[in-house]
């Protein structure tokens, strides 16, 4: 088969490639663009034709491209024969719609992006058609909202095509959220997401509890996007787009999606009675009522896209009814819905184009002037209104067969469906016939005719509805029976003819044409009639919507000034009370079962510091002056660095002991431009809630260590990492071999966040202060002079030999950077004129040498192993004092965030400085605390 | 022992809130570095406080001994110090600038920072 040949992937890619390059291509002058896009299509078309024989004759294709297999998603592709007819028709409407438009619009300089959505719209629908996928399905029939709403807000200048485009946008677009929630619960239910597996699964589907709601997410998807009545607002709205937009999305095929997605899923979903009355309920309303509406419509736009409305109520409620018959008149009906319906929207465009107006009684004898369109036009009208020997003819008649056949309700469709058809009458009359045979009082003047290439897709169009109507069998015929059987999942033998004889069907064809002419000629009175009536209501639901939309925002807008009230204390509430909220709730779930066996004992020396720590900690709370604070905060850090001490965290111990000193050095530089201690005047209300979070959180805390300690869930990951840390990462320094290797990757994320964290720090301060002030005054003390001279340079040693024993003893990468920084500081104290350097560079480059290495590290992992940051080893050797160091990535990666660690407190030290020091020059006098 | 680690937790948060919720930026402040102190030990003390062993192999043994100290949570937590002195620095900042802009010390007073 061809498609072993060129795979629909191929088809649908080429497609959207060709929406890329197609800007390109559209600047080429005159109508040349229009012809050389249009080839693009043209293959695509060809390709599906040649391949179309055995897909009638039943044999199935199907490929599948990998992509996230492990979630049963995978772009399976499958050129079934619904899909096929979806694809015959995207393609072939495409390919004149592109040869259409390219002429339509060749003078105006949008041109070039319309083509690419045009293109992009196009490859979307392809991919709908080769998709058996029902998650790729829902990407693509996004995406085809994504292209509309940009085809649609075509003329983004004018503010009614924006609104209408967002409705289009948002209905649709949000009819395919639910479809997705659908989509997925199917998936859940049903074990696959491929249509054909669902619908071997079929009984147990139906059979679900989940059932309905996995039908009503489906319909509301189908309904949104076939405009039916309530969402078919949006359809009227998109006019507002050009021409050969209407003629493609919103009439031939987007809005036909829908009915698709109804035509694949009705071997899995359908045969219930949820499917047989909604389906038929939501069909019929739309169908009577587009049609009662399009009949009071007077622009030209107007009158096709209510009358498109029907036509989906139609075929909604023909997939509704759901016999064999219905089905095969809902097919026909599709392809003859498409042939004259494009026809006629390519009409009016170039109605529009050649007169400058789309109000039909303005439009008066115009075969004249433009006969090749006209007949075309007219032999449209014909098909639309049901006249033999057009295609049109048959489908009317398998209507009124359809619904004579249906049982129990079919009197009430056949009057529904009566109306329909008149009115259909009337529209073909007023859009296809009296604006080129109608006589008023002069011809309309023409101010320019259209050319050869504008005309050519409706006379391509019109003789399609001849030919399809004289030889519907060879056309049509193993199309159909292929279609209906994979819709019904049956075997179907179907014939199809033009003349079905002297019946009951034909006398009520004879009857629609005759109330469809009085109805024309009585048109006007009907308009007086319902014009009142059909604007309260036309506008109804638009009107609904928006005004919904509208609410919603400013309900949005509310929650978000009510949230974002600038009220800091407000926001720390809410987190405050969300995290209580949380705790409170797992433990309601897990009860207070503390168990108190097996604690450890109480040590003398863990009290002293604990009573340490909550000195301090009362000191901080009762502090008047800034000083008193923080000293009171670093002694809290200095126990807490204790207490690490004592419980067997050495290399933590010596963290908080580096950082607390840093910390207390930032805050004394930082202390001039700090807010003085001020007490809070509080109201008693206040005061209340502010104790009240602390205690609350206070006993949260104590509670969740509480809980903490007292249970093993499952055996600690640290366990294994323990156990391979000497004979796999040659570390005994468990704590540093997790930091480097095990969870490497974690490490590369936090020192990436502290190097944004001081760049934020740089880039606050640094548009206070100009880049080279003078650094603190002269006065440096000559001991510190004295002893940064020695000092530094060994402490930066001893640096290097943290780092280097990390692997194996207390120390690494994070201690030693805190070190050499320390060691730099010292010596730009002892030597505030001198810049602050380590190695000759700044904080800056620092930093990013750093996060160099460590990611480089992590690339000969990623070229041996696949797997990034995983540890490479190289030779081991020793060291004097340092012991054995074995040379590999993790080493390379310690080093790294060595850097990295060095910089950032360099940074942040000479942006403190920096502003320090301008303070201090900007206000000399400022009184310290 | 663990009550009396797991009360001194509490009371670190309780004060760290306690501050966060003042008005005074200052004392916001601290707060913040109170409650980050408080996280951090929590983190520590929930995985189990040990025997008295530290998180590292002794020369010619293979493994840690029984009832080690958890090295994941250490090495959690050290990142965690470094970063909370990361974010104490940056917060430092902020409130410099927002001090220096409104000169006040008020926490109302930024919302008239916001443009």
């Amino acid at each position: 088969m061809i498609f072993d040949v060129i795979s629909p992937a191929l088809l649908v890619l080429g497609v959207l490639a060709t929406a890329a390059l197609a800007p390109w291509v559209a600047r080429l002058r005159g109508e040349m663009a229009g012809v050389l896009l249009a080839l693009v299509p043209l293959t695509v078309f060809g390709v599906f034709l040649a391949g179309s024989g055995g897909i009638w004759r039943g044999d199935a294709w199907g490929g599948t491209i990998a992509w996230a297999s492990e979630l049963g998603i995978d772009w399976n592709l499958w050129v079934s024969p619904v899909g096929l007819l979806l694809g015959l028709l995207v393609s072939g409407m495409g390919t004149l719609i592109v040869l259409y438009a390219g002429a339509y619009l060749a003078d105006s300089p949008k041109r070039t992006r319309f083509f690419g959505m045009l293109f992009l719209f196009m490859g979307a629908m392809l991919g709908l058609a080769v998709t058996e996928n029902l998650v790729v399905f829902f990407v693509f029939w996004e995406l085809t909202s994504v292209a509309s709403y940009l085809l649609i807000g075509h003329y983004h200048e004018k503010i009614d095509s924006r609104k209408s485009a967002l409705d289009a946008l948002l209905v649709t677009g949000g009819g395919g959220v639910v479809m997705l929630a659908g989509v997925i619960l199917l998936g859940e239910v049903g074990g696959s997401y491929l249509i054909g597996e669902l619908a071997a699964n079929r009984e147990a589907i139906v059979g679900h509890a989940l059932y309905p709601a996995i039908f009503v997410c489906l319909l509301v998807g189908a309904i949104t996007k076939s405009a039916q009545v309530p969402f078919h607002f949006w359809l009227p709205g998109a006019m507002a787009a050009p021409a050969p937009v209407s003629a493609y999305l919103h009439s031939a095929t987007m809005v036909k999606a829908g009915v698709f997605l109804l035509a694949f899923l009705h071997p899995v979903l359908g045969g219930t009675e949820a499917w047989h009355f909604s389906l038929m309920a939501f069909g019929a309303a739309t169908m009577t009522w587009g049609a009662l509406v399009a009949v009071m419509q007077t622009d030209l736009k107007r009158l096709l896209a209510f009358t498109t409305v029907s036509a989906l109520g139609t075929l909604v409620m023909l997939l509704g009814i759901e016999s064999e018959l219905a089905v095969k008149a809902a097919v026909v009906f599709l392809v003859v819905h498409a042939l004259y319906k494009g026809a006629l929207f390519m009409v009016a465009g170039i109605l529009e184009k050649a007169t400058g107006t789309r109000e039909v009684e303005q439009l008066r004898g115009l075969m004249r002037e433009m006969p090749v369109l006209g007949v075309a036009a007219v032999v449209a009208a014909a098909s639309m209104s049901g006249l033999p020997p057009f295609v049109g003819f048959i489908a009317k008649e398998l209507l009124y067969e359809v619904k004579l056949e249906a049982p129990l309700v079919g009197w009430p469709l056949l009057v529904c469906g009566f109306v329909a058809n008149a009115a259909n009458i009337i529209v073909a009359l007023k859009v296809g016939v009296a604006p080129f045979l109608g006589s008023g009082e002069s011809p309309t003047p023409l101010k320019k005719r259209p050319g050869f290439l504008l005309v050519t897709g409706s006379v391509v169009l019109g003789c399609g509805s001849l030919l399809f109507g004289l030889f519907p069998g060879a056309i049509l015929g193993d199309a159909t029976n292929a279609i209906v059987g994979q819709i019904r999942a049956e075997e179907v033998s179907l014939k199809l003819k033009l003349w079905h004889g002297l019946n009951l069907v034909f006398l009520l064809s004879v009857l629609t044409v005759a109330a469809g002419v009085v109805g024309y000629l009585a048109r006007k009175r009907i308009r007086s009639l319902g014009g009142r009536l059909t604007t309260v209501a036309t506008w109804n639901a638009r009107d609904l919507f928006r005004a919904g939309l509208a609410s919603l925002l400013a309900g949005a807008n509310k929650v978000t000034t009510g949230l974002q009230s600038g009220n800091l204390r407000q926001y720390f509430l809410v987190i405050l009370l969300a995290g209580a909220g949380l705790v409170a709730w797992a433990f309601g779930k897990a009860a207070f079962d503390f168990s108190f066996t097996g604690l450890a004992a109480v040590r003398l020396d863990v009290v002293l510091v604990i009573a340490l720590v909550t000195l301090s900690t009362a000191l901080v709370l009762r502090a008047s002056r800034r000083m008193t604070a923080i000293l009171g905060l670093g002694c809290v850090g200095f126990g807490i660095a204790g207490l690490f001490a004592l419980y067997g965290a050495p290399d933590l111990a010596i963290t908080q002991l580096l950082v607390e000193t840093l910390t207390l050095v930032l805050f004394a530089l930082a202390i001039y431009g700090l807010p003085d201690l001020r007490r809070s005047s509080f109201v008693f209300r206040q005061r209340l809630v502010t104790v009240g979070a602390s205690v609350v959180t206070g006993i949260g805390f104590f509670l969740l260590t509480m809980k903490a300690l007292t249970i093993e869930l499952h055996e600690p990951v640290s366990r294994e990492m323990a156990e391979r840390s000497v004979s796999e990462a040659f570390g005994r320094n468990v704590v540093n071999v997790i930091l480097v290797d095990f969870r490497a990757l974690d490490t590369l994320g936090e020192i990436t966040v502290l190097v944004i964290a001081a760049l934020g720090v740089a880039a606050m301060l640094n548009r206070t202060s100009d880049a080279r002030l003078p650094s603190l005054d002269g006065k440096r003390s000559t001991v510190l002079l004295a002893s940064a001279r020695y000092t530094a340079p060994a402490m930066i040693i001893f640096s290097v030999y943290l780092l280097l024993r990390g692997h194996n003893d207390p120390g690494g990468g994070f201690i030693g950077g805190l070190v050499a920084a320390l060691a730099a500081v010292l010596t730009h104290l002892a030597r505030p004129e001198t810049p602050l350097r380590f190695l000759r560079l700044g904080p800056v480059p620092l930093a990013g040498l750093g996060l160099a290495l460590a990611v480089l590290s992590g690339l000969p992992g990623l070229w041996r192993r696949a797997s990034f940051l995983a540890a490479e080893w190289g030779p081991a050797f020793s060291l004097p004092a340092v012991g054995k160091v074995k040379l590999g990535t993790p080493l390379v990666f310690d080093i790294g965030v060595y850097f990295v660690v060095a910089a950032i407190v360099l940074l942040l030290y000479e942006q403190m400085e920096r502003w320090h020091a301008s303070r201090r020059i900007a206000n000399p006098t400022s009184p310290s605390s | 022992m663990e009550i009396l680690i797991s009360l001194l937790i509490g009371f670190l948060a309780a004060a760290g809130v306690y501050l966060l919720l003042q008005r005074n930026l200052f004392r916001v402040l601290i707060g913040l570095a109170l409650l980050a102190q408080s996280a951090n030990l929590l983190v520590f003390a929930a995985a189990g406080l040990g025997d008295g062993g530290h998180a590292i192999i002794a020369p010619g043994a293979e493994r840690l001994p029984e009832d080690h100290p958890d090295p994941l949570a250490q090495a959690l937590v050290l990142t965690a110090i470094v970063i909370s002195f990361g974010v104490l620095a940056f917060c430092l900042t902020l409130l410099k600038r927002a001090h220096r802009r409104s000169g006040d010390s008020d926490i109302a007073s930024l919302v008239k920072l916001d443009p």
